[in-house]
């Protein structure tokens, strides 16, 4: 039992901002009294719930194959040594399993949700997932580029559709849907791209990305998921590609999802050389479709990985760089590619990346349906998020920032011009409650009774570095495992997935398609339940 | 000066990072004792595996075969280290400043990514000369490396800048993806010199087999030479570039990248034609 006295509590999703008061916590949860705990004296400090991560890559092959291509960063990260307590670990840009816990405790963070999963590799996702400690985890399976699926919706027959992919959730043992550039990526195993949403996609002749988007957004709110389709949507990064994005949000008509990493969907401009900012046309028609959430995927300038799915935006990628490219196939369901990266404040394209990040979070008006990402680790790493919050909350400095930039790329932004600075209230709703609620973890994201007792307490003027970087102490499920910025106790995290519903005899479909088309044998191709060490299902069900 | 003398060969190569000017130089002879190497993930102290004799400073000496010792000299940035015998693995890597001098062979990767300071092997050396490691950018960016011996494969790979000097016969992809910089090979090298490079210059004292995408451009003396021949004669190491004396085919390329390096090849006037050494 724990008594946190004395702090100044923000917890938005109950309306408590910056109020003196006691949280109790016993038994791995907030309760309302609790005699005999433990105090903490939190005096000068705020208590806010522990930061939860909507869009992060951290575990599984696609980012394995990233540790292994780029060894030069590996050796200049940060290193953890081997103690009775925590294992020895590389933090940097792709860091290893368990540093990636120690990373994200120790910033504060107790909640992550691994954005994409490929059924094939789930089993290896799951086992990366369980190395790493204390935080909490779900995962998002990818199926924007499902061949089963993609050829159900060819032949028209939508609800078999929905069984496929209720019955692939539960074999990847998944909380959630994920599509990266529907079509796009089926479409790159024939060398081409999906650049509209209404023409068919590549070696189909009727299906289309729209329709795509359209049915598995459909789908998911039929298999009642507790979160909505989980979008990447196409054109990423190209100039231009805002058209493509508001046309996605059209597609939906009304349905719920969220908009990954929405900067890299943002820019107007022909080509490379006219590319600016379109964030406040974006945010504009963002802030009317109340149905969509969406992360920031905000970038930050130094060394990056990018590592998605989107096979054909690394091929070009890869060729705008010259570095080098690692480019997987996953068999029928999806690609991925990996090229390193470093974004630089002289570079006009990096500049109008840097400001578009920032000028969605800032002009997006619903700090609830607006998240702080950075893609990890495409735009920057998840241990530089105290960064980015400084830009929210310090105009002056962020000004100043703006400022450095060449002035041809200040030019092609609105961020100099834009006043507004998030209050601390805010900062945790884009960083906690709203992350939580999307992610529809009722019991994450907020300090009420019943809630998970994830606690993360911050000096409120730390003497030196910046806010959120070094917490005096974060509580994960009722127990103290970082004080002064330092990991002392390390827990194990759970895994939230989902049981939807699906007719059983799917498998009878499935099994002799599966067998042609697949390198493993079926038995094979699920994930076992026994697998996963603490999983929690989470209850799924009709929605509105 | 400080004298290391090993006592027995270590079971497995012993990481010895700590033997650096820069570490030694401030300590007492006591304290030198008692730094850490690693003997697999086991920390061991020096004395463990060397015997310590005479005063720390600038000047650190160490006798025997430390073939099996890894990282001596590594990051240093000043002084000297005298090495009489044997240099095991990634001696010098990441140097800045100051000088290693071994009177034996050296293995590889000596010098990956120094930015600065000096190295001389009396004997052989081994792969991986002032080369960039696996995933890097960029191998040496400044320095000086001199090998009175042969040296392996890779020698100068992904280098950006600095000097490799190799008095015997340098074997497979010297100079590999070389960014800049400039490799002498005074007896000639093995096949794929100079594979992707992109800018720099071999320079090669005997003819050498050429890759098909390096082409022939003209016959001369350039001028830059004469400095690289008045600074390496300073070191004890001779570089032709009298008119009278011959002169060098000049192969640019690699042209598979397409890359703007240079391969000279130096032709003594009482050699065949020019056009029978290009073969």
């Amino acid at each position: 039992m724990l008594r946190i006295t004395g702090g100044k509590v923000y917890d938005p999703a109950n309306g408590v901002d910056g109020v003196v008061k006691d949280i109790c916590i016993a038994d791995g949860r907030i309760v309302d009294q609790a005699e005999g705990g433990r105090p903490i004296d939190a005096t000068g400090m705020i208590v806010l719930p522990g930061g939860v991560d909507v869009h992060t890559h951290v575990a599984g092959g696609a980012l394995n194959f990233a540790r292994g291509l780029v060894p030069e960063n590996q050796r200049a990260a940060r290193k953890f040594l081997h103690t009775p307590e925590l294992r020895s670990g590389l933090g940097g840009m792709t860091p290893t399993t368990f540093a990636t816990g120690y990373l994200y405790a120790g910033m504060g963070w107790t909640t992550v949700n691994e954005a994409a999963v490929p059924i094939l590799s789930a089993r290896h996702t799951h086992e990366e997932l369980h190395d790493i400690p204390i935080v909490d985890k779900t995962s998002l399976v990818l199926m924007g580029n499902n061949e089963f699926v993609l050829d159900l919706l060819e032949a028209g027959d939508a609800e078999r559709a929905q069984h496929i992919v209720a019955w692939l959730i539960w074999a990847a043992k998944a909380y959630g849907v994920k599509a990266v550039n529907p079509g796009g990526v089926a479409a790159w195993k024939w060398g081409k791209d999906a650049k509209t949403l209404s023409e068919p996609i590549e070696g189909y002749s009727r299906v289309t990305p729209a329709m795509m988007i359209s049915n598995l957004a459909q789908i998911v709110d039929a298999l009642g998921l507790p979160h909505p389709l989980h979008l990447h949507c196409n054109n990423l990064g190209v100039p231009g590609n805002v058209d493509t994005t508001i046309e996605t949000t059209n597609v939906l008509e009304g349905r719920r999802a969220h908009l990954a990493h929405l900067q890299f969907h943002a820019y107007g401009g022909e080509d490379w050389s006219t590319m600016r900012s379109e964030s406040a046309r974006l945010a504009e028609h963002f802030n009317r479709q109340k149905n969509l959430t969406a992360d920031a995927g905000a970038v930050l300038f130094g060394d990056a990985v990018t590592i998605t799915a989107d096979g054909p935006w690394q091929h070009l990628l890869h060729e705008l760089t010259g570095r080098k490219w690692g480019n997987l196939d996953v068999e029928n369901e999806t690609g991925c590619g990996i090229v390193p990266y470093v974004y630089k404040d002289r570079n006009l394209v990096n500049a109008v990346q840097w400001a578009v990040g920032l000028e969605l979070l800032l002009l997006i008006d619903d700090p609830w349906r607006i998240f702080l990402t950075t893609d990890h680790p495409n735009g920057g790493c998840f241990w530089r998020y105290p960064e980015i919050i400084r830009l929210l909350m310090d105009v002056e400095f962020r000004k100043a920032e703006v400022k450095k930039l060449p002035a041809k790329a200040q030019e092609r932004i609105v961020l100099g011009d834009l006043d507004r600075q998030y209050t601390l209230s805010e900062i945790v709703i884009i960083t906690s409650a709203g992350p939580a609620r999307s992610l529809g973890l009722t019991q994450k994201g907020h300090l009420g009774v019943g809630a998970d007792a994830d606690v993360a307490i911050y000096p409120e003027k730390p003497d030196d570095g910046l806010l959120f970087t070094y917490p005096r102490y974060v509580i994960k499920g009722g127990q103290i495992v970082v004080e002064e910025g330092e990991v002392r106790a390390v827990t194990e995290g759970r895994e939230f997935i989902v049981h939807p519903e699906c007719d059983e005899t799917i498998e009878e479909y499935l099994r002799p398609l599966f067998e042609k088309v697949y390198t493993i044998s079926f038995e094979n191709y699920p994930v076992d339940l026994e697998r996963l060490r603490r999983p929690e299902v989470r209850a799924t069900g009709a929605r509105r | 000066m400080i004298t290391l003398t090993l006592k027995d060969q270590p079971p497995v190569p012993l990481e010895a990072e700590m033997l650096c000017p820069d570490a030694i130089a401030g300590l007492t002879s006591e304290e030198v004792r008692a730094l850490p190497v690693h003997l697999g993930k086991r920390r061991r102290r020096v004395d463990d595996f060397f015997t310590v004799e005479g005063e720390p400073g600038d000047h650190l000496e160490i006798r025997g075969d430390v073939s099996r010792v890894k990282w001596i000299g590594r990051e240093m940035t000043r002084g000297r280290i005298t090495i009489h015998g044997d240099a095991g693995m990634h001696l010098g890597a990441y140097m800045k400043g100051g000088a290693i001098d071994v009177t034996g062979n050296a293995s590889d990767w000596i010098g990956a990514e120094m930015s600065g300071g000096r190295i001389r092997i009396g004997g052989n050396a081994g792969g991986q000369v002032g080369a960039a490691y696996r995933g890097s950018r960029s191998g040496m960016t400044d320095g000086t490396i001199l090998i009175e011996g042969t040296a392996g494969l890779e020698v100068g790979m992904r280098m950006k800048r600095g000097l490799i000097a190799v008095g015997g016969v340098v074997r497979d992809f010297a100079g590999l993806q070389m960014k800049g910089g400039t490799i002498v090979m005074r007896s000639g090298a093995e096949i794929r010199t100079g594979a992707w490079m992109v800018r720099g210059t071999i320079v090669s004292l005997k003819p050498i087999a050429l890759l098909p995408t390096f082409s022939y451009a003209s016959t001369y003396n350039p001028t830059f030479l004469r400095i690289y021949a008045r600074h390496l004669a300073a070191l004890g190491f001779a570089l032709p570039f009298e008119n009278r004396d011959g002169a060098y085919q000049r192969y640019t390329g690699d042209a598979s990248i397409p890359g703007k390096g240079e391969i000279l090849v130096w032709e003594p006037h009482t050699s065949l034609p020019a056009a029978a050494a290009r073969g």
